[in-house]
């Protein structure tokens, strides 16, 4: 690859242009526009402009009783709907001091983790139609549909699930959920080794990748990217080792880092993790205590006492934290939502700069960003 | 007896009647070909990402073509303000004109080409750089920016692989000696051995010829993995993307036909064109078996080959631009010069 000062040294004439991606176009996934300042085909400065989809969740978490808010929580990441309602469910139950039966807390680590892996099956197949490969978003959207029917079978619903309650889940988990999983779990394992075989180890899709978009951890750090993209970076940030939350202590689980922090070390994050959060509910399923679902004595009325309580969880993005500020009322006196995508995108303006265009979009891609996330 | 029905017809009937008779065929050919190309593409990208593809149109989907060619042709064509009109215009049929008349010397089979000329092989080539230049006057009549990319890349990348394609070329004019395609296909008698394909003996490296010729021919049609005119996820639909109705129905038409020509010029150079592969089988009756069998045994070889393209299409990835060119200018040219060399040094020390 040639460098764009050998090119401008010698003798090519440097001028920019202004190339507008989006808000409509295929490479990002939704409604964000990045304004490109271009200099032929490489990029001199890209700068996002967030906002298209801006649903106002944080304000209206402001006017709502804490019931109320739970079912935004899962449009916020529509992709990882499970772990997000568990995010403001988990500060409200800290606040109020709640106890929630284990047998609960098993349900949400399983239920999370198999979001999880849909959600990343999700961003492997829009990844790889970024990258022009069309046939691999249809195999993982075959595997998400199991999930999606096992999720559907206890929540009732295929993408906004609002299963996690204050205090526990809505309903319990039945035998065919159990069954239905450890099938899935069984089957997932050779099909990610076939997703390798077929697609990780192609050359095409190596060459575009291996040392594309470096992102260093000092950069991570500056813009407070989390989740697969620090990983990726080597650092072995991960919500669910660094504060452990739920049930998440009593399993034996990796974090996959590597130190390549190219855009092919953040997609080996995602593969491993999916890998890891099989191993994760198959404990899970294992260890499934027996119980109630639901704590005893949750107040009818929510009114969390006067504090600033705040929740993290580790969403399929990254680190998604809730922080409540009570003034003692039933609508909480302020909703704030940390988002992963927000500050993993808020990168991409560095870490873009002199890329050619399609590397550029491959590194976006890499971030997996789910533009509502975004603008919340 | 069929040589001799076949000479009584064209001695009576009038040339130019032959040539109206090869023109409609020919266009007829490539209309329902690029339809059903669209088909076979879209049931083949069906089977391999486990879905059925289009079935609603139709038995199996098989009015799905009509279906879209009536949608485009009832659409308007929006020309751009600010647009170079005329150029516009032209560049859809500028990409479309040189595949027609390309396959004008293309033999389909026994004494079945429109126009057999001695330079078919040149002339093939000399109308296939046209269409790079009608997707560069498409890209930049469009006045937009992802058009003017794409077009920029359209003629840097068929640049760089019509040179290792002509080494091919050059090398396999050296070998059949002749730029006449039916004489080509006429050396090729015999079992499949005596393809071009499988001439170990006057260069051991022909198949890797044929490879380079095959990857040539995929970037020089902006196929995937070479896509990088239409790269929709990057460039939106590259140097079609400001085109509507029949004038992306033209190009689209064009991609098709192209492939077209490609595969069946890689047939006529390298698979035998229309000579069965087991005819050192039949004897005596090759001849007769031949111009019954030839077009049918053509068409076998040319649409495995567009369904090779089709299977590649949804089996990789994009490549990168500068990988693309990385490829041709640092392994398929330096290999190409060395299958000239090779073989004519081999066809010098023991075939003269």
């Amino acid at each position: 690859m040639i460098s764009k000062e050998a090119i401008i040294s010698n003798g090519a004439p440097s001028e920019t242009f202004v190339l507008n991606l989006g808000p409509q176009h295929p490479a990002t996934h939704g409604v964000l526009r990045v304004k490109m300042t271009m200099d032929g085909e490489y990029i001199v400065r890209a700068e996002p402009v967030c906002g298209y989809i801006h649903r106002m969740q944080e304000k209206m978490g402001e006017n709502r009783t804490y019931a109320q808010f739970l079912p935004n929580t899962s449009r916020i990441d529509y992709l990882s709907a499970m772990t997000y309602t568990h995010g403001f469910v988990g500060a409200v139950e800290r606040a109020l001091k709640l106890q929630v039966p284990p047998r609960a807390e098993y349900i949400r680590v399983i239920t999370s983790e198999l979001n999880r892996i849909s959600s990343h099956l999700v961003w492997w197949g829009a990844f790889l139609l970024d990258l022009g490969g069309f046939t691999p978003l249809l195999y993982a959207f075959d595997d998400r549909e199991k999930i999606l029917d096992l999720l559907e079978g206890i929540t009732g619903s295929r993408l906004t699930y609002s299963y996690f309650r204050i205090g526990g889940i809505y309903n319990d988990v039945d035998d065919s959920f159990i069954k239905g999983t450890r099938a899935f779990v069984t089957q997932m394992r050779p099909r990610l080794k076939m997703y390798r075989s077929l697609v990780t180890d192609n050359i095409i899709l190596r060459k575009r990748l291996i040392n594309i978009g470096p992102i260093s951890k000092e950069m991570c750090r500056k813009y407070g990217a989390t989740g697969p993209v620090i990983r990726g970076s080597g650092v072995p940030y991960d919500v669910r080792r660094v504060e452990p939350y739920s049930a998440y202590s009593e399993f034996d689980f990796l974090i996959p880092t590597f130190e390549e922090t190219d855009s092919m070390a953040r997609y080996m994050v995602r593969m491993e993790e999916m890998a890891q959060s099989l191993r994760i509910i198959e404990q899970a399923l294992d260890k499934l205590p027996a119980g109630p679902v639901m704590a005893e004595k949750v107040p009818r009325v929510l009114k969390l006492p006067a504090g600033d309580y705040c929740y993290a969880v580790e969403a399929a993005r990254g680190r998604f934290a809730v922080r409540i500020v009570s003034d003692g009322k039933e609508i909480p006196y302020r909703v704030k939502l940390r988002t992963p995508s927000l500050s993993n995108l808020s990168l991409f303006e560095e870490a873009s700069a002199g890329m050619l265009l399609p590397d550029a979009l491959a590194l976006m891609g890499s971030l997996d960003l789910v533009i509502p996330d975004i603008d919340r | 007896m069929i040589q001799a029905i076949q000479n009584s017809l064209s001695a009576w009937w009038p040339e130019p009647l032959r040539l109206v008779l090869f023109l409609v065929g020919i266009l007829a050919f490539v209309g329902l070909n690029a339809a059903y190309l669209v088909w076979v593409e879209r049931k083949g990208a069906g089977r391999f990402q486990r879905r059925p593809g289009p079935t609603e149109v139709g038995y199996a989907g098989l009015l799905q073509p009509i279906a879209d060619a009536a949608k485009l042709m009832s659409k308007q064509l929006i020309v751009p303000a600010g647009s170079d009109t005329t150029l516009f215009r032209i560049a859809p049929l500028l990409m479309m004109s040189p595949a027609l008349m390309s396959l004008a010397v293309i033999p389909w089979g026994r004494n079945l080409a429109a126009c057999n000329l001695n330079v078919g092989l040149l002339l093939i080539f000399a109308f296939g750089s046209i269409n790079v230049m009608a997707i560069m006057l498409g890209g930049w009549s469009s006045r937009n920016k992802y058009a003017i990319i794409s077009a920029a890349r359209v003629v840097s990348q068929n640049v760089a692989y019509e040179i290792p394609m002509l080494l091919v070329v050059i090398t396999m004019i050296m070998v059949t000696g002749t730029m006449n395609l039916t004489e080509i296909v006429t050396q090729q008698a015999g079992a499949f051995w005596h393809w071009n394909i499988f001439r170990l003996w006057i260069n051991p490296l022909m198949p890797v010829t044929f490879l380079i010729f095959f990857t040539c021919m995929l970037a020089e049609t902006n196929r995937a993995p070479f896509d990088m005119a239409e790269a929709e996820s990057e460039l939106v639909a590259g140097a079609y993307t400001e085109y509507s109705g029949m004038g992306f129905g033209v190009f689209f038409m064009a991609e098709y036909a192209n492939i077209l020509l490609g595969c069946a010029l890689a047939t006529v150079l390298f698979l035998g064109g229309w000579q069965s592969p087991i005819g050192h089988l039949l004897g005596n009756w090759q001849s007769t078996i031949d111009i019954l069998l030839g077009v049918f045994w053509f068409f076998v070889k040319m649409y495995f080959l567009v369904f090779s393209v089709v299977w590649i299409r949804w089996t990789f990835p994009r490549t990168q631009f500068y990988g693309l060119l990385n490829l041709s200018w640092k392994i398929l040219i330096p290999v190409s010069l060395v299958t000239l060399i090779l073989s004519s040094a081999m066809m010098k020390l023991f075939h003269t």
